[in-house]
């Protein structure tokens, strides 16, 4: 009755088989990770955009939620490495069909897929599959309720290491809906496991989950000026509009007074602060444009990072696979 | 049905908490009822001998919360089949909330629980009945008939009543005919959409939360209207330490509430979520160490004066998907005895006190003449070995939910023998 369990991504030799969280990954193999992305990201610029490393490989996008860019950029990054991808957008719909996420992984197995990556509305339904998927089969999360997003976080890190080189002696700002982002639990994790001294989340109490200190070692601040001082790297997260629903929030306008981000209380950050939003953005509501387009946002370079730190993801399960194949 | 034998049980340990009895000593059978204790009266000619030498005898258990899912969840379990669990677990009476297909809320539906289970007759299985019609917690029930139909308690199930209004009418009305109310303190805007306790854990796995007050905001208005109604009001299922102080502080001054909590509480906390264990689903949610420490006290000293097994049979498939979307609830009639005699030996309890939460304590809740080993009581006997140990396995288990996260687990302590009303309804 611990919680001393296996971690489920490992294989028996502590080899990557699937990507699921971050939570229980050295720091070694996050920087494996982003060191093999550094060298997919070349790739891009070739004239001949691929590399033969998953050539025969199926890799299936099995999205139970709507997402745009990162099954774009996932599909890109199975694309360049040369793997075969199938793109299934199951829509709430599906599932009303009565089929379980159960029958629906057992039936694309049958068509010998190799790797699924799976994005659901349900924390856990990365792990679930895990659990439940024939040996010879990856699992990679994208995404998966308010639990998980593990290849951002990872391009996230990627991307503030090429600005800043090392973890060691930054200062992190995360700021918005950390209650139900799977963004910011990923992000905290990696940039613990990658060493950052100082990582602090920034929203009013009713968007910060419980406990969240003692969860993830970060600090707590209910103000934007004081939370983002002398930071390098501010990462500001995506509002949706159902929180004034839940009583949450009173409005975007309040919102955007408190916590939105403007040219001018960037001030308070380090001059040479990035500034970096997983997106889509709510412009006017999380970011003011200028900052969104201005000198410090590196959000387009966080997509463009996207593909080739999935590439490193995509690479590392399937390159562990095709050796168990061997043994 | 056949005639209750006349039995003697040779050279038990009696355990019997109404009268502070332990001692070694035979007890004899007759007509269904409990004849003597010691020295058989003269001419007693038992038809069996049961040789319990290194057992120990004690009442029957008395489970205040225990699903059967019969009518309308067949699929999940029926009357017969947990009945068969209980009686190899020595549970000798079960309490099935209302939350059956129909709802428990007209004396037939009451009537055809009774009915099967005497058919079967391997448990006494009580159905509580509904406080409001369907459930839905907007007009009453009809109390008086269902009392008359056998229920010996009213209850929401898991569904509780919203309005404050309809909850103190639906109190003062069942008090009228002394009915006790069985509450599950959970308030449902609280709780709404939550799949763990809301704490360390669910922020970690990113599980939407049930906080603590959830509790204790159910509790603080139903002890309001306790105290201003004098209803009788049994809270089911107590999950928090703040829960159990609430109720301590209530009962010591005078409020006719009583508590409990279920077995599994006594032994998992939030940290058994890890790796999204669908069968640590449960409601309410599994929560801190502390509380669990603080539950574990309130059995020992009485506030809690019973433990109920919050029996939830599933088919696999609801337990088959990501944590949020799975059915929460554990099969847990099986492994009430030997999780029970597991506190005792961590000595968090006597075994007095196990046993007296097990079956005096339930039974003055429901207000029965069952739970204790005096002469002339009915016979609902559970005779256990303490030592034997045991492996949880699909094999062996009766119940139709597998659905337990203590499978593949070493127990101590199984059960030899159970009668009830004085037969054999369990042996091995």
């Amino acid at each position: 009755m611990g919680s001393s369990l296996p971690n489920p991504q490992l294989d028996a030799q502590g080899r990557l088989r699937h990507f699921l969280t971050i939570e229980g990954l050295s720091r070694d193999l996050l920087i494996e990770l982003l060191d093999q992305a550094e060298g997919f990201l070349g790739v891009a610029q070739q004239a001949v955009k691929k590399v033969p490393l998953c050539r025969g490989k199926v890799v299936a996008n099995l999205f139970f939620e709507t997402s745009t860019r990162t099954r774009t950029t996932f599909e890109l990054a199975a694309k360049r490495l040369s793997a075969d991808v199938l793109n299934l957008n199951i829509s709430t719909s599906a599932t009303a069909k009565g089929e379980s996420l159960l029958d629906t992984l057992r039936n694309l197995e049958a068509m010998h897929v190799d790797m699924f990556v799976v994005r659901h509305a349900a924390g856990g339904a990365a792990h679930f599959m895990a659990a439940h998927a024939a040996p010879h089969v990856s699992i990679i999360n994208a995404g998966d309720g308010r639990h998980a997003h593990p290849t951002q976080a990872l391009l996230d890190m990627f991307t503030i290491r090429r600005h800043k080189g090392d973890f060691s002696r930054l200062r992190v700002a995360i700021v918005g809906d950390i209650l139900h982002s799977r963004v910011a639990r990923s992000q905290m994790l990696a940039l613990k496991t990658l060493g950052v001294p100082d990582i602090r989340v920034i929203a009013p109490r009713t968007l910060l989950p419980a406990k969240v200190e003692e969860a993830f070692g970060v600090k707590a601040y209910h103000e934007l000026a004081e939370g983002i001082r002398d930071v390098d790297v501010i990462i500001m997260l995506r509002l949706q509009r159902e929180r004034y629903r839940g009583a949450l929030l009173p409005s975007e306008h309040e919102y955007f007074q408190l916590f939105g981000l403007t040219e001018g209380r960037m001030g308070a950050a380090k001059p040479d602060v990035i500034v970096m939003h997983p997106g889509p953005i709510n412009r006017g509501v999380e970011m003011d444009s200028a900052v969104a387009d201005g000198a410090h946002s590196v959000i387009l370079e966080q997509v463009t990072n996207g593909i080739a730190v999935r590439m490193a993801v995509i690479a590392m399960c399937l390159g562990n696979q095709r050796r168990a194949d061997e043994l | 049905m056949l005639e209750a034998p006349r039995l003697t049980i040779r050279g038990g340990r009696l355990i019997d908490p109404a009268s502070r009895l332990d001692v070694v000593l035979d007890l004899h059978v007759a007509s269904g009822r409990i004849l003597a204790l010691g020295a058989a009266p003269e001419g007693f000619r038992p038809d069996r001998i049961l040789d319990a030498r290194g057992r120990i005898v004690c009442p029957g258990f008395v489970d205040l919360c225990a699903r059967v899912r019969e009518p309308g969840d067949e699929p999940k379990a029926t009357i017969a089949s947990e009945a068969r669990a209980a009686a190899a677990a020595g549970i000798t009476t079960l309490c099935c909330p209302p939350d059956t297909r129909p709802v428990i809320d007209t004396p037939a539906v009451a009537r055809l629980i009774h009915q099967i289970s005497k058919r079967h007759a391997l448990a006494r299985v009580l159905p509580i009945g509904a406080l409001t019609r369907g459930l839905e917690g907007e007009t009453l029930a009809e109390m008086a008939a269902l009392k008359q139909a056998g229920c010996p308690a009213l209850s929401q199930a898991d569904r509780p009543i919203r309005d404050t209004q309809v909850l103190r009418r639906a109190l003062e009305y069942a008090a009228t005919f002394d009915l006790p109310v069985f509450l599950l303190p959970l308030d449902p805007d609280l709780a709404a959409g939550g799949c763990a306790h809301e704490g360390l854990v669910s922020t970690r796995l990113g599980l939407p939360g049930i906080p603590e007050s959830a509790e204790t905001v159910a509790l603080a208005r139903a002890l309001a209207l306790a105290e201003q109604t004098g209803a009788r009001i049994h809270f089911q299922r107590l999950s928090t330490a703040r829960g159990v102080e609430m109720l301590a502080e209530a009962r010591a001054r005078g409020i006719a509430v009583s508590g409990d909590t279920a077995m599994h509480q006594l032994f998992l906390s939030e940290h058994d979520l890890a790796g999204f264990n669908a069968n640590c689903h449960l409601l309410p949610p599994l929560r801190t160490l502390a509380d669990r420490a603080a539950l574990r006290q309130g059995v020992a000293e009485g506030v809690l004066t019973a433990i109920c097994s919050d029996h939830q049979p599933h088919e696999p498939d609801v337990k088959l998907a990501p944590f949020p979307e799975t059915a929460p609830g554990l099969s847990a009639l099986e492994t009430l005895l030997p999780l029970g005699l597991g506190l005792v030996e961590e000595g968090a309890l006597d075994l007095m006190t196990l046993i007296e939460r097990l079956t005096l304590g339930p039974a003055a809740i429901l207000g029965r003449d069952l739970g204790r080993l005096e002469p002339g009581a009915p016979a609902d006997l559970c005779i256990f070995d303490s030592q034997l140990s045991w492996t949880v396995c699909p094999e062996t288990w009766i119940s139709r939910g597998q659905n337990t996260p203590f499978m593949g687990q070493t127990m101590r302590g199984r059960v030899s023998w159970t009668l009830l009303g004085g037969r054999i309804v369990y042996e091995r």
